[in-house]
């Protein structure tokens, strides 16, 4: 039965979600915003207590986790045909709470990176078991590209039972903080993508080192590195995937990551643009705005006309990414609808925060209010996970049937 | 248990009328003859109901019955229930198969064929929000099923699927809002074989129309009111024999039932941009006696606003449809510099965002649908599907002649006609209920 209503089962975790953002990630978002590479310690205890709940099974995918697509729901109930509301729903809808309190927060939890999305998405159960605890960061893009992940220079060279890693990551998120980096890099720059496998290196191993820190338009409480990978040794264990070259497969498999990740992100930008429209609300209202749902828009002010727009705009990015979460729980093939979102979404969260420091005058653009940082914040979720422009490929190719050689 | 119908039901039934039916193939639909031009043709004002039937009026026993809704399903899903899945592949072959291959013979009569009408009859259209006690088929009420049917049928074409709608709308804003006396005298001729035509009239024609301050007034007379003012959108409304129409009582709106035969009730035809097979018509109150529908409570009339809206909204959504199917189709077989059109960015990402916003509207619709049939609150989620429905609608319905080139900007493809009937859907109120 169609209902697209929040889950009876996470109505209590979202509130809950909702007041943990407000206390620890809200409370500090100015903090660190001017404090930029301070570490936010407050969120270590904020870390513990998701440690917690996961442990416990309570987690609900409250943290930044990723999805094994092969095992049953937290309910462990082998329900077919049943219509689910798993892992990837609860992770959206927490991560959407989350930022309304502060994306560079939610990015810089403890134990939460995109590295321990990848590592819980594909890694054995041994692997599992061996980097349990660690807090890992993703090292994808190089100096030499961006959305072209096939390009890779970095290279892995076997070696006895290791491998030998040299290149230079940019963009590294939590690079500086987190205590592994999973790096993607090829076995063999001749086979293609095919060849680029990814490796878990921890961040003592001798020959891997922080060049410097970013300083960045928006979410600053996060840190973004530069990775400097100079002869680093990695055993051959920390492989993630299978360590062979597979020409057919491609990157079919480390590709399909980004159709659980994309979602988080539009999530991000959901949470980050719903704080906007909340607080613009307060502020045209205490204006004397009224915003009534029956009235026709083109009677009512330019504000409020306004606003209606972008609540329904931001209406239709919230609902495209529960729908990519949904078909992923469901098991379900979500690509197309995962780039649906994260396109939707980012570009409306951009568009929205932006239009609302303009409505809001110089309070919105001073200091004094949030939204003049939630339009910066905003910014990078257009662009980080595959830019709005890959988006809407991705979308293209698949709506119209073509190759990456034929739509380029 | 084994007699109620649940809402799962309700495909059963409908499954079973057309069972029982002449097929859409039986019918011979798919070769319509053309009818002669006249509605456009026809000038100025002229009394309404020429052909229509005296509704005896019927005295109930005072509690009027209405359909019940079903509870808070609390899971996230996506899927139509097994019945509504029925009920809209039934709808699809017939908008397929009737609707579209007649849409531009439709246009040209201004008006949708009789046949096409009975049609929906046959397969229980103008019954899904009727109460089963009163001739309907199913004792719980499903706004989502009415979004799925009416936006599989704008798939086929919006002009035509308004026309099959209207009487639908009346039935429903009867069912729902009306007196048992009401129900009892109007709903049989709904729930048989013959249905009338019937508009539900809104709009009036004056810029910034708001529905909520209305400049048609209605005065108490006697046992009931008198209504002066000047309406439009009325669908069908030469051919119309009941009308439900939206009047300024002590200054604040209600709806209002108005006989066609009644005095001072007079139409014109209202050619239109788009929308030509719904044979839109102007109606004129001059002094015309009416009935206050039900108690005239002010938030049925928010209801049926409401309601209207998120018909529109599922409308542009199957229009919409239409239009990415055919450009995706263009856009690969089309070919320029030597290559399919679809290899360029620009002309691929208009495509990509056709249906990036096309999903994003159906989805606000669907929310907002399923939040009335669990008798939540869902001002805002209309509200919201209307804008993006308005927006988006437009916007897909101008790419879609964009993407053609001058293709698009001729009567050779449709995609020109569905620009035409996307500008309606922001600015119509009323005319369909779901």
């Amino acid at each position: 039965m169609i209902n697209l209503d929040t889950p009876k089962k996470f109505r209590a975790f979202v509130d809950q979600a909702n007041q943990v953002a407000d206390n620890f990630l809200r409370a500090n978002s100015r903090k660190y915003d001017l404090a930029e590479h301070a570490y936010p310690k407050e969120l270590d205890l904020l870390a513990s207590l998701i440690d917690g709940m996961s442990d416990s099974g309570q987690g609900q995918g409250a943290g930044a986790a990723g999805v094994r697509r092969g095992e049953d729901d937290a309910d462990g109930k082998k329900a077919k045909n049943k219509v689910k509301n798993g892992t990837n729903m609860s992770s959206v809808l927490s991560v959407i709470e989350m930022c309304w309190g502060d994306v560079g927060l939610l990015l810089s939890m403890p134990r939460q990176g995109l590295g321990n999305s990848a590592i819980a998405s594909v890694a054995t159960d041994e692997q599992l078991e061996k980097f349990k605890g660690t807090w890992s960061a993703m090292a994808i893009t190089e100096p030499s590209f961006g959305s072209d992940s096939a390009a890779i220079k970095t290279t892995a060279v076997k070696d006895g039972d290791h491998y030998v890693l040299n290149g230079e990551k940019i963009f590294v998120t939590s690079g500086d903080r987190a205590d592994s980096v999973v790096v993607w890099a090829t076995l063999d720059k001749s086979l293609g993508r095919a060849a680029i496998k990814s490796f878990v290196v921890s961040k003592d191993t001798p020959g891997i080192r922080v060049e410097r820190l970013e300083h960045k338009l928006g979410i600053r409480a996060s840190d973004t590195a530069v990775i400097v990978l100079d002869n680093c040794r990695v055993h051959e264990s920390n492989l993630l995937g299978s360590p062979e070259v597979d020409v057919k497969q491609g990157f079919a498999g480390a590709m399909a990551t980004f159709d659980n990740t994309r979602p988080l992100v539009a999530g991000m930008a959901v949470g980050c643009a719903r704080a906007s429209l909340e607080l613009i609300r307060e502020l045209l209202e205490k204006a004397g705005v009224d915003i009534d749902y029956d009235r026709p828009a083109t009677s009512q002010s330019y504000a409020a006309a306004t606003f209606l727009q972008m609540e329904a705009d931001w209406e239709a990015a919230l609902l495209l990414t529960l729908e990519a979460a949904w078909l992923a729980d469901n098991r379900k093939p979500n690509s197309m609808e995962a780039s649906m979102a994260k396109a939707k979404a980012g570009r409306v969260g951009n568009d929205i925060t932006l239009k609302c420091v303009e409505l809001a005058g110089t309070l919105g653009y001073s200091e004094t209010e949030f939204l003049e940082k939630w339009s910066r914040d905003s910014k990078i979720l257009d662009i980080f996970e595959g830019t709005q422009q890959i988006q809407q490929l991705i979308v293209a190719r698949r709506l119209l049937n073509l190759s990456s050689t034929q739509l380029k | 248990m084994a007699s109620r119908k649940d809402p799962m039901g309700i495909g059963l039934a409908v499954l079973n009328r057309i069972a029982s039916s002449p097929t859409i193939d039986r019918l011979g639909l798919r070769k319509q003859s053309e009818k002669a031009v006249y509605h456009g043709t026809r000038a100025g004002f002229q009394a309404a109901g020429a052909a229509g039937r005296t509704f005896k009026k019927v005295k109930g026993s005072g509690k009027p019955a209405r359909q019940s809704s079903t509870g808070d399903s609390g899971v996230f899903d996506l899927t139509p229930t097994e019945d509504q899945q029925m009920i809209v592949g039934v709808v699809a072959e017939f908008a397929d198969e009737v609707l579209r291959p007649g849409a531009e013979a439709a246009e040209k009569t201004d008006d949708t064929p009789k046949e096409v009408l009975a049609q929906t009859t046959e397969f229980g259209l103008s019954l899904l929000n009727v109460p089963e006690a009163l001739g309907g088929l199913s004792e719980e009420r499903s706004a989502t099923t009415g979004v799925l049917v009416a936006e599989a049928l704008a798939y086929g074409d919006m002009g035509q699927a308004v026309a099959c709608l209207a009487p639908s709308a009346v039935a429903t804003a009867i069912s729902l809002w009306g007196s048992d006396e009401q129900q009892q005298t109007y709903l049989p001729a709904f729930t048989g074989d013959d249905v009338p035509a019937a508009a539900l009239v809104i709009s009036e024609p004056t810029p910034l129309f708001d529905p909520f301050e209305l400049g048609t007034t209605a005065t108490k007379s006697g046992d009931g009111y008198v209504l002066t003012g000047l309406k439009s959108g009325a669908v069908r409304g030469l051919e119309a024999e009941l009308f439900i129409v939206s009047a300024a009582l002590e200054g604040k709106p209600a709806l209002f039932v108005v006989e066609a035969t009644a005095e001072g009730v007079s139409v014109a035809a209202d050619p239109s941009m788009g929308l030509r097979a719904a044979g839109l018509t102007r109606l004129k109150l001059d002094g015309a006696p009416a009935a206050l529908l039900g108690d005239g409570a002010e938030d049925d009339y928010r209801e049926a606003i409401r309601l209207a809206r998120l018909g529109w909204s599922a409308l542009a959504l199957g229009t919409a449809k239409a239009v990415l199917d055919y450009t995706k189709e263009y856009v690969v077989g089309r070919e320029a510099f030597g290559e399919p059109i679809a290899y360029r960015q620009s002309v691929a990402f208009m495509v990509a965002n056709i249906a990036i916003e096309l999903e994003g509207m159906r989805l606000v619709t669907l929310k907002a649908a399923s939040r009335a049939e669990q008798r939540q609150s869902y001002a805002r989620e209309v509200a919201l599907a209307r804008k993006l429905a308005a927006e988006y609608g437009m916007k897909i319905g101008t790419d879609g002649v964009q993407l053609l080139g001058g293709h698009g900007f001729v009567k050779e493809h449709p995609v020109e006609r569905w620009y035409r009937d996307l500008r309606a859907v922001g600015l119509m109120e009323g005319a369909v209920l779901v």
